[in-house]
């Protein structure tokens, strides 16, 4: 016990450090590297229980999109904008998510209703150019420092959002772990039937982690565009963002605490460095490599990085049964 | 307790449950037998929600339930076990039962007393209370009770026990039907069992029905059952003349 609250204090010593000594590249990328680690761990919440959502994509577009636009054209400070895409994006979790819950919509059908939403928001951002630029891009009003408008020069501001977002995105994964809650999502993940028969209201605890989890996103993808200030429909939302969050998280690990934080480390890390290596030589062969280290990763580590480095110490716990109905 | 009339289920054309009707009276167990696909399992799905009936009502204290969700209808105070048993593999045994006492009782329970019912149910069951235990690698008796521990930590009133001696060997099942009868005796607990075997479960059950390609061919005793030639002839064919 007392181990693990000393890893936690070096760890966050570690990261409160760090931006002092970094160089500001480096700290741009770990700002990066936490917020979609953040958005990683929010996927998490529900692909750990067979969920699978292809259309996450989808959340961090709109919370991305609606406080930017609304800041933008009409003046709106982000602290009305964020909670404002967050909500819709539940709203639009709920729209899809309902009718595929109560259809029994699951596995392979569910992964194609939610890629399907992943388009539909991309293109609409697309087609609306007048206000949204289309595929040009979006580039928010700049103010220099503002808290009002949430806009800081500085990256050190957003290297601290970044780290509580971060932070807030791993203490709602243990709530949900350590809770009640999370057996109940096993039993539903692996026989819907069964689970319903003991009770437990299956439509309603698939909902509200689907909310939960689409809701974070659209968080998540609010403080990526604050800090980016550039939108594009192909970086914060689409099948692309849908897919790039779907294998981080897979290749981290779900299961684990800090598996999707780990993912998006390590992706995060070998995207920039394959690119900072291949520069404007062999165009694409980064881009070739990224794609086969991740399937190697899946292939060879279906728990993900971090669950394959924590399975000696489960397995031994586990311990077979076999008992009759004979008394004694 | 329990009054289903005239209760009906179609899959496409085929006819599973035709105008099954019948009463229960509470702290009763009532054995559903009949060949396979006479639609033993087809009419324990629609009392526990698991299907929805296509015609007729299933009221239970009264209350119409036909058609209400399986959840709904758990928190109402029926509790079922699968013929084939169905564990939650991913949870501990411990976990399983306690998962099922928590939601069985809506929520409203602290993890605690959730944990505490869980408990009850599995030494009811003669299986061992250890957090430690996992399903993996639990026999086909085993997890037989395990379902029976699931659905008492529900805290019904109607127990639904689908084919608990499926698979057993003599002891097993000698066993089985003494949990059985004891979760009527001790815990006041309705049941009704339906079994494909008749054997040991003639004599436990107060009164038996027999269906028969969805249709209910004898309500009885036990012993009547036996002798009744509708249901000798369903079981052992037609005697030859």
């Amino acid at each position: 016990m007392s181990t693990t609250r000393l890893a936690w204090a070096a760890g966050l010593a570690i990261l409160i450090v760090l931006p002092f000594i970094t160089p500001t590249y480096f700290l741009h990328l770990l700002i990066q590297i936490l917020i979609w680690a953040f958005i990683y761990t929010a996927w998490s919440l529900m692909g750990r229980f067979g969920f699978v959502s292809f259309g996450h994509g989808a959340f961090m577009g709109i919370g991305a999109y609606v406080p930017a636009l609304l800041w933008s054209y009409w003046n709106v400070t982000p602290w009305l904008g964020i909670p404002l895409g967050v909500v819709l994006s539940g709203l639009l979790a709920i729209i899809i998510g309902y009718p595929c819950f109560r259809r029994r919509v699951i596995g392979h059908y569910f992964a194609l209703v939610t890629l399907a939403l992943s388009q539909v928001v991309l293109l609409s951002l697309i087609a609306a150019r007048e206000i949204t630029g289309g595929s040009l891009g979006f580039t928010q009003r700049a103010v220099g420092y503002s808290w009002y408008a949430l806009q800081f020069p500085e990256k050190s501001y957003f290297y601290a959002i970044a780290v509580l977002l971060w932070l807030f995105g791993l203490a709602v994964w243990r709530r949900i772990d350590r809770g009640i809650g999370r057996e109940a999502l096993e039993a539903i993940s692996e026989d819907e039937e069964a689970a319903a028969s003991v009770g437990i209201d299956v439509l309603r605890e698939k909902m509200r982690v689907t909310v939960i989890s689409a809701a974070l996103t659209a968080l998540g993808g609010a403080v990526y565009g604050q800090y980016v200030m550039y939108l594009n429909p192909e970086t914060v939302s689409g099948i692309a963002v849908s897919l790039q969050i779907v294998f981080a998280a897979i290749a981290g690990g779900v299961y684990s605490l800090f598996g999707p934080s780990v993912g998006a480390l390590l992706t995060l890390s070998l995207t920039e460095g394959l690119r900072v290596w291949f520069g404007a030589n062999f165009v694409g062969a980064a881009n070739t490599i990224y794609g086969i280290l991740l399937v190697l990763c899946i292939i060879f580590m279906p728990q993900g990085i971090v669950g394959t480095l924590q399975r000696p110490k489960g397995s031994s716990a586990r311990r077979d049964i076999a008992w009759n109905w004979r008394k004694g | 307790m329990l009054a289903v009339e005239g209760l009906c289920k179609r899959f496409g054309g085929f006819l599973a449950v035709n105008e099954v009707s019948f009463d229960l009276r509470a702290g009763e167990i009532l054995g559903l037998i009949g060949p396979n696909g006479s639609g033993k399992s087809t009419t324990f799905n629609l009392i526990a929600g698991n299907l929805r009936p296509s015609a007729g009502s299933i009221r239970f204290d009264g209350r119409e339930i036909g058609g209400l969700a399986a959840h709904a209808i758990c928190h109402l105070g029926i509790g079922r076990t699968f013929q084939i048993p169905r564990p939650f593999r991913k949870l501990s045994l411990l976990e399983n039962v306690t998962v099922a006492a928590y939601h069985g009782a809506g929520g409203k329970i602290s993890r605690a007393e959730a944990q505490h019912r869980a408990e009850t149910a599995l030494e009811m069951v003669g299986l061992p209370v250890s957090s430690s235990v996992q399903t993996n690698g639990m026999g086909a008796a085993a997890l037989k009770k395990l379902e029976l521990a699931r659905a008492l930590a529900t805290k019904p009133r109607l127990l639904l026990a689908d084919e608990s001696l499926g698979g057993l060997d003599r002891e097993e099942m000698e066993h089985a039907a003494e949990v059985l009868d004891d979760i009527r005796n001790r815990l006041g607990i309705t049941i009704i069992w339906v079994e494909h075997i008749m054997g040991v479960l003639m004599r436990i059950v107060d009164r038996v029905i027999v269906l028969d390609h969805g249709e209910k061919i004898f309500e009885g005793k036990p012993a009547q059952a036996a002798v009744d030639p509708r249901v000798t002839e369903v079981y052992l064919g037609k005697a030859r003349t």
